[in-house]
């Protein structure tokens, strides 16, 4: 037994920093299936209380869709629970050929590999398909999973300012003598719900001869007119070469990822990806449920139609009460506060409200740029979106912060 | 000599980190990182235009947040490795 009163010590004072800059996060328990209404225990302890969810990833509802849950019982049947494997010893079965092949033709990339998340893509990409040699020039606000991929990458990166084609200009200019260059952004960043302008990146990329990879996690099934993507949004599907997603945000919510591109670099990515090749294969259940979201969202738009709706709807909602909210049109709305205490408290009073919502501030957003991140589903209906608009109405009246811009909330509450 | 550097670098900052539609004001005692105007994964950049700029290299231990966090203390850095 090595762990001292010396090592716990320490621990424990690390725990303690934590909590005194105050980014503790709290435990939070659902008891229920992940849907637009929920049971959650929160604190700790607490009874239990119903509330509508806000703030999930689970973009097409299909989280609890039952037609999804069916085919994950169909593949734990027939394929069974677990691989025991990763995917090149003995971890690959049939059914992960169909979801790869699935996927290459619904993003409308050549060849695609699985990954137990894609959090694990982004970890393993750059190292396979790059060297010394070559150059990766990344947006700033790029997703910490692909800023961990690219550090454990041994080629040069460079950043330019987030989604400033001007500056992503000079940057292929200056590094325009390297191997390869490969630009990187999120198609939609996932703090502000932007969409990176990949039209102009691919035709800056193409003048300059450099590749791209787009990690769309918070846009497959749903942006695009039929949810392709960001890529599909900006018609410009032939022109990335690398698309990094998951399969547990809008396409079913549980788990996995993939990378989809150049037939090349996929396989380059199954020869030499280290998450590809020292970590467990998605679950058979996983597997087969994701191959029916598929064949859900490729029959029919109606689902990311309705997000579509849901979003514009609760984004009128909150402007017309006078909340100061980030401009765009995902079903990422973040309402800005500029002060953490302020997104905090209000977030807290949100949950008293019966509306799930949480307050994001640094370092998980810049300094002095704190919101509440709202997030919209095709699960949820318009009485549920009503009373969210209510609740933030009420909690934002408490707060005397309705009408006020940007400059009236920091005079009021500071930054 | 030493001012030339501090304005160059200071130019870069601005030019590199700040954008054009923000107000902020930023000098050579100006915080970069823990202030959020510069982050740990975009400082590469300055540390990439340093090395061009003055031909040396700066080794990862001594190019540091605390190294890089103010246009002065990014000047003092440079020097002790321009020799």
């Amino acid at each position: 037994m090595a762990y001292t009163d010396k090592a716990r010590e320490q621990y424990q004072e690390q725990i303690e920093e934590i909590k005194s800059k105050g980014l503790y996060k709290e435990k939070r328990f659902i008891c229920s299936p992940q849907d637009a209404a929920i049971t959650v225990e929160y604190p700790e302890g607490a009874p239990k209380a119903e509330v509508l969810n806000f703030c999930a990833n689970n973009y097409l509802g299909l989280s609890s869709h039952p037609e999804v849950v069916k085919a994950a019982h169909e593949g734990l049947d027939k394929r069974g629970y677990g691989m025991s494997s990763v995917r090149f010893i003995c971890g690959t079965q049939d059914i992960h050929r169909e979801l790869q092949d699935r996927m290459s033709k619904f993003l409308g990339m050549e060849d695609t590999l699985l990954f137990p998340s894609c959090m694990d893509a982004n970890s393993g990409v750059f190292e396979a398909i790059l060297e010394e040699q070559d150059v990766i020039i990344a947006d700033r606000l790029i997703h910490a999973s692909l800023v961990d991929g690219i550090r454990l990458c041994s080629a040069q990166y460079d950043t330019f300012k987030h989604m400033d084609m001007k500056h992503l200009k000079k940057k292929l200019e200056l590094h325009s003598d390297k191997r390869h260059v490969l630009v990187v952004t999120d198609g939609v960043f996932s703090m502000d719900g932007d969409l990176a302008p990949l039209d102009e990146m691919c035709n800056l990329c193409e003048q300059y001869g450099a590749m791209i990879l787009v990690d769309d996690s918070h846009a497959s099934g749903f942006i695009g007119k039929t949810g392709r993507g960001t890529h599909e949004h900006f018609n410009c599907i032939d022109k990335v070469d690398l698309i990094t997603t998951t399969f547990g945000k809008g396409l079913g919510g549980a788990s996995g990822g993939c990378v989809s591109g150049r037939r090349e670099l996929i396989e380059l990515c199954r020869q030499k990806a280290r998450p590809y090749l020292f970590s467990n294969s998605m679950a058979p259940p996983i597997v087969n449920a994701s191959i029916k979201v598929i064949d859900l969202i490729s029959k029919s738009t109606e689902l990311r139609d309705k997000l579509e709706w849901n979003a514009a709807y609760f984004r009128k909602g909150v402007e017309d009460a006078g909340l100061c909210v980030r401009p765009g049109n995902t079903p990422i709305v973040p309402v800005m506060l500029y002060n953490a205490k302020l997104a905090n408290d209000m977030s807290r009073d949100m949950y008293a409200e019966g509306i799930y919502v949480i307050g994001f501030f640094f370092p998980v957003v810049p300094a002095g740029a704190a919101r509440i991140r709202v997030q919209l589903s095709a699960a949820h209906t318009k009485e549920h979106i009503d009373k969210a608009v209510a609740a933030f109405t009420k909690v934002g009246e408490k707060y005397g912060i309705l009408g006020l811009d940007k400059k009236g909330i920091i005079d009021k509450y500071g930054m | 000599m030493a001012d030339e550097m501090k304005d160059m670098v200071l130019e870069y900052v601005i030019d590199e980190y700040v954008d054009e539609d923000d107000d902020e004001e930023v000098g050579y005692d100006t915080p970069l990182i823990s202030s959020g105007i510069v982050d740990s994964f975009s400082m590469v950049s300055l540390k990439v235009f340093l090395e061009k700029k003055y031909k040396i290299s700066l080794p990862d231990n001594e190019a540091t947040p605390e190294a890089f966090d103010t246009v002065n203390s990014i000047c003092e850095l440079v020097k002790k490795f321009q020799g």
